[in-house]
């Protein structure tokens, strides 16, 4: 067991655990963010994805002693009132059916729309390809990347 | 680019067939008259303050205007939470952002909450509709006493009652007081509100839940989180069936953060508890990392020379000796094949398939003095109370069941050995204990989709109709003991009735049966039996369309034939509607607009329909296959009939495109392995799912709207899929498709 410090959604947090834990046992289990879910164990399905340094991460994949002083935001961190343009066009166009990878499609997204505002449906197919959902939402998921790549769009305008 | 639409059926011989189709004798299947709102006198709750007004139990109202509705059935994605809600709240007249809706626990006075069979609509929604009338008759009757007013010249709207004549109203929050000293007025006293008045019902309303998801709320089984909760895991014989001899448990319990392992006994039962090693620690990672030293000795048992290879040589083997049973027999087929024009034969195959559910099953339970509280993301909050009584002998008003959000369901969540495994977990360490399965356990101990093969034979006659049918149909099976006798049954979701499509159709008809004895835990897989059936009739009616050198929907509308209603001759076995699948299946070909269009070689159009869980759909796929062999899917066009309302059409919509890839994932990926009795794949990296990329450029969806009774969603939408992309892959390489999945069919054409 060794303690490390943590940069998480902008708040240092300290944490007693195994070198090898997961940060997704971490944030689950130590630190109550339970937004990151467990799906594979193996970095297959994406629904444990955060932000490391603002690039979507396993956390499943990656151990606690590798994340350092990096900034990790988690979808509690994603925006301080739930509205980030993924968050508010998810529920205008109720995206979710079970919602339990919707937080891991969101943190995916929203690393493409930082790193490209326009994409095209190739270009989300391609981010979007390790994240799994097993209810079917992918129309919907492309939609709403779309309609909050408009919205992002009329924001900054 | 997606669309929907809501359409009128607009022929007025639909109503004149309601009555002998649905109407009553459907409804009076599926509603308990026990069951009805007068009864539902509301039960003391712990949650809410007393002074509310709470006609029954699924309404309470707050004097400040806050309007809590009760969610009976598990949410498992199907949106069930958001939508039998809604039609409450229409009846009642209340504000949809009034209302806040609590998952209800296991209890009955809300009756069954199983959510299986997509009945949670059909079954409830009379009744919801009833309660709602029921909760806003009482605040009229409120509003009309307060202002010594008859009760007539009022109307409830906004969430209060408003007297039109003078402008008075009052919130429903300002009729609590009153209310609840009212009697529950007579079921004939309350008038349901005419569907042509419906504000709510019919319109796009997002999931209740969709804040809390978007922001990563603990909302499901997973995130669940007590006070001194330990982390179990729970390691089972890779060979199903096999018993746990010994373990290293010293060495286990030696381990950083565990604090205890032991060995459950178990029982045989491939749906109940399974023997096992447990392990308990303080953190899920203390106990995943201590299992990975774990070391069992286990006795395999029988099982242990299953194999799919085994089975499908079997099979083969089979198929050339008459079936055991017969389950249908109409007609002389032999005769009739004998004497056909064209004579065709095909053997069909489809593999055993996971429901894997993206959140792995996984349950909280704290066991305390003799009682025990279980928190389950379940589709069947019943069997798992059941079966922890009859395991445990915990009696059932000693157990408490919290219903969470699940993961996803599709048939998975229906069996609860999930469940009895963390009591039996908690039972021995006496603290709040979570159960987490790994995406290996959950892969490994599913409850399966049965694979199958069918071996079949159509003949046609001089003028290109479908004059025989005969199908053997080698399935996988179970022993049972009955009446102190051994038999073998089929497995869940692994049986065919006689009745299914082209069964009641052919003259000439014989349906064999045999059946292959397995170990495998087979369990029901969203529409079970349909998923698959409608694949291998479909496509081979297909076969012998082109085969006649017919258009496959010309000759499809052909067996359909002239009748209204065929009846069900089986036990279990509905009526169908002819006409209603006629209409569904021309409406699809007029929107896909088909026979109209030309495609290149490599693309093309198929067509399929089904009937299951009460509702008619009819699907046509377009697609486009490389020459290299690589194919995708461009537009599938989805007409349904499930009815007189669709409740939440944001909902329903999301129902039908969610089937339609979870079809197309069935059909394009996903396959099990079984050597050595045991399951081959362990995780996504062998067992994938389909992936954005591969999911179709365009689903269209259409509800077409008519006067039969409301039926579900859930599951309906999914069995025309794979036929009807198989059909357009015919199309358009003239390849077919007799083996599932795609991957074991090369698509290449030049």
């Amino acid at each position: 067991m060794s303690k490390y410090h943590l940069n998480i959604n902008g708040t240092p947090k300290t944490v007693n655990v195994a070198a090898d834990t997961p940060l997704l046992w971490v944030l689950r289990d130590h630190l109550n963010l339970v937004g990151t879910k467990f799906g594979c164990g193996i970095g297959q399905c994406g629904v444990c994805t955060v932000h490391i340094d603002g690039v979507p991460t396993r956390t499943c994949l990656t151990p606690i002693s590798k994340v350092g002083k990096s900034q990790i935001t988690t979808i509690e961190g994603l925006t301080k009132n739930g509205d980030h343009p993924l968050q508010k066009v998810w529920q205008e166009l109720d995206v979710p059916q079970c919602g339990y990878c919707q937080a891991g499609q969101i943190m995916t997204a929203a690393a493409l729309l930082k790193k490209n505002p326009q994409p095209s449906d190739a270009d989300i197919d391609t981010a979007m390809a390790g994240n799994l959902c097993r209810c079917g939402t992918y129309l919907r998921i492309r939609a709403g990347i779309h309609r909050a790549a408009e919205i992002a769009g009329k924001e900054s305008a | 680019m997606n669309s929907t639409h809501l359409e009128n059926a607009g022929r007025r011989d639909f109503l004149r067939k309601s009555a002998l189709a649905g109407g009553g004798l459907v409804l009076g299947f599926y509603l308990n008259p026990a069951d009805s709102a007068a009864k539902r006198i509301a039960k003391p709750s712990t949650i809410l303050e007393t002074a509310e007004f709470k006609p029954n139990a699924f309404i309470h109202i707050a004097p400040n205007g806050t309007v809590t509705l009760i969610s009976k059935q598990p949410e498992i994605g199907q949106g069930i939470k958001t939508s039998l809600p809604m039609v409450i709240a229409e009846e009642l007249e209340v504000n949809w952002k009034d209302v806040v809706i609590l998952q209800g626990d296991l209890d009955p006075v809300y009756g069954s909450q199983s959510a299986g069979g997509s009945r949670s609509t059909p079954t409830n929604y009379e009744e919801f509709h009833r309660l709602g009338a029921t909760a806003r008759t009482m605040l009229i009757q409120a509003a009309a006493e307060l202002w010594k007013l008859p009760a007539t010249e009022l109307i409830a709207k906004d969430s209060a009652v408003h007297h039109l004549a003078s402008g008075r109203q009052l919130d429903y929050g300002k009729l609590v007081e009153k209310a609840s000293t009212l009697p529950v007025p007579a079921p004939e006293a309350v008038i349901l509100k005419d569907a042509k008045d419906y504000k709510l019902l019919g319109t796009r309303i997002g999931g209740i839940d969709n804040p809390g998801i978007v922001t990563g709320k603990p909302l499901f089984g997973i995130d669940v989180k007590l006070p001194g909760m330990l982390y179990a895991v729970y390691e089972k014989s890779p060979v199903f069936g096999g018993k746990a001899v010994s373990a290293n448990l010293d060495k286990i319990k030696s381990l950083p953060g565990v604090h205890n392992a032991f060995i459950i006994k178990g029982g045989t039962d491939l749906k109940g508890l399974l023997p096992g090693v447990a392990i308990v620690a303080d953190s899920t990672w203390a106990a995943f990392s201590a299992r990975k030293q774990l070391k069992v000795v286990w006795d395999d048992g029988e099982a242990a020379t299953e194999s799919w290879a085994g089975f499908t040589a079997k099979a083969k083997e089979l198929s050339t000796q008459p079936g055991t049973e017969i389950l249908r027999n109409d007609g002389n087929v032999k005769a009739a094949l004998e004497g056909a024009a064209k004579k065709v034969e095909a053997a069909y195959s489809y593999p055993f398939i996971s429901h894997a559910s993206i959140e792995p099953q996984n349950c909280t339970a704290w066991y305390k003095n003799g009682t025990i509280e279980i928190w389950a993301p379940t589709q069947n909050p019943e069997a798992g109370q059941k079966i922890v009584t009859e395991t445990l002998g915990i009696p059932k008003d000693k157990i408490t069941l919290h219903i969470t959000r699940s993961g996803g369901g599709f048939g998975r969540r229906l069996i609860p050995d999930y469940i009895i495994e963390a009591a039996a977990i908690a039972q021995q360490v006496k603290e709040p204990v979570k159960l987490t399965w790994t995406r290996e356990d959950d892969l490994q101990h599913d409850q399966y989709r049965a694979g199958g093969f069918h071996f079949l034979q159509g003949g046609l006659n001089d003028q290109g109709k479908l004059i025989a049918w005969h199908n053997h149909f080698v399935t996988f099976a179970h022993k049972s003991i009955k009446d102190g006798k051994t038999t073998l049954e089929p497995g869940s979701g692994a049986n065919l009735s006689g009745d299914e499509f082209p069964g009641r159709w052919v003259e000439n008809c014989q349906l064999e049966q045999t059946l292959l004895e397995c170990n495998i835990p087979m369990g029901p897989w969203r529409a079970p039996r349909s998923n698959v059936l409608a694949w291998v009739f479909h496509s081979f009616i297909d076969e012998l369309a082109h085969a006649a050198g017919r258009d496959p929907l010309e000759f499809r509308l052909e067996i359909l034939g002239d009748k209204d209603i065929i009846p069900g001759t089986g036990k279990q076995d509905l009526p169908y509607d002819v006409n209603r699948m006629k209409h569904v299946l021309q409406h699809v070909a007029e929107k896909a607009e088909w026979g109209k269009k030309t495609f290149p070689r490599g693309q093309g159009q198929g067509v399929a329909f089904h009937f299951s869980h009460r509702g008619y759909i009819a699907q046509i796929a377009e697609v486009t296959v490389s020459k290299e062999g690589k194919l995708k899917v461009d537009r599938v066009v989805v007409s349904t009939d499930i009815g007189a309302q669709i409740v939440n059409l944001s909902g329903a919509e999301n129902q039908v495109q969610g089937s339609v890839i979870d079809g197309l994932s069935a059909l394009m990926v996903q396959e099990l392995n079984i050597e050595k009795g045991r399951i081959v794949q362990s995780n996504f990296g062998d067992y994938p799912l389909l992936r954005i990329a591969d999911a179709p450029t365009r689903v269209d969806v259409h509800f077409l709207k008519t006067d039969y009774p409301v039926t579900g969603l859930g599951e309906p939408a999914l069995p025309p899929l794979a036929p009807a992309v198989c059909n357009a892959i015919f199309a358009a390489t003239g390849i077919r498709v007799r083996q599932l999945p795609l991957l074991r069919t090369d698509l290449s054409w030049s």
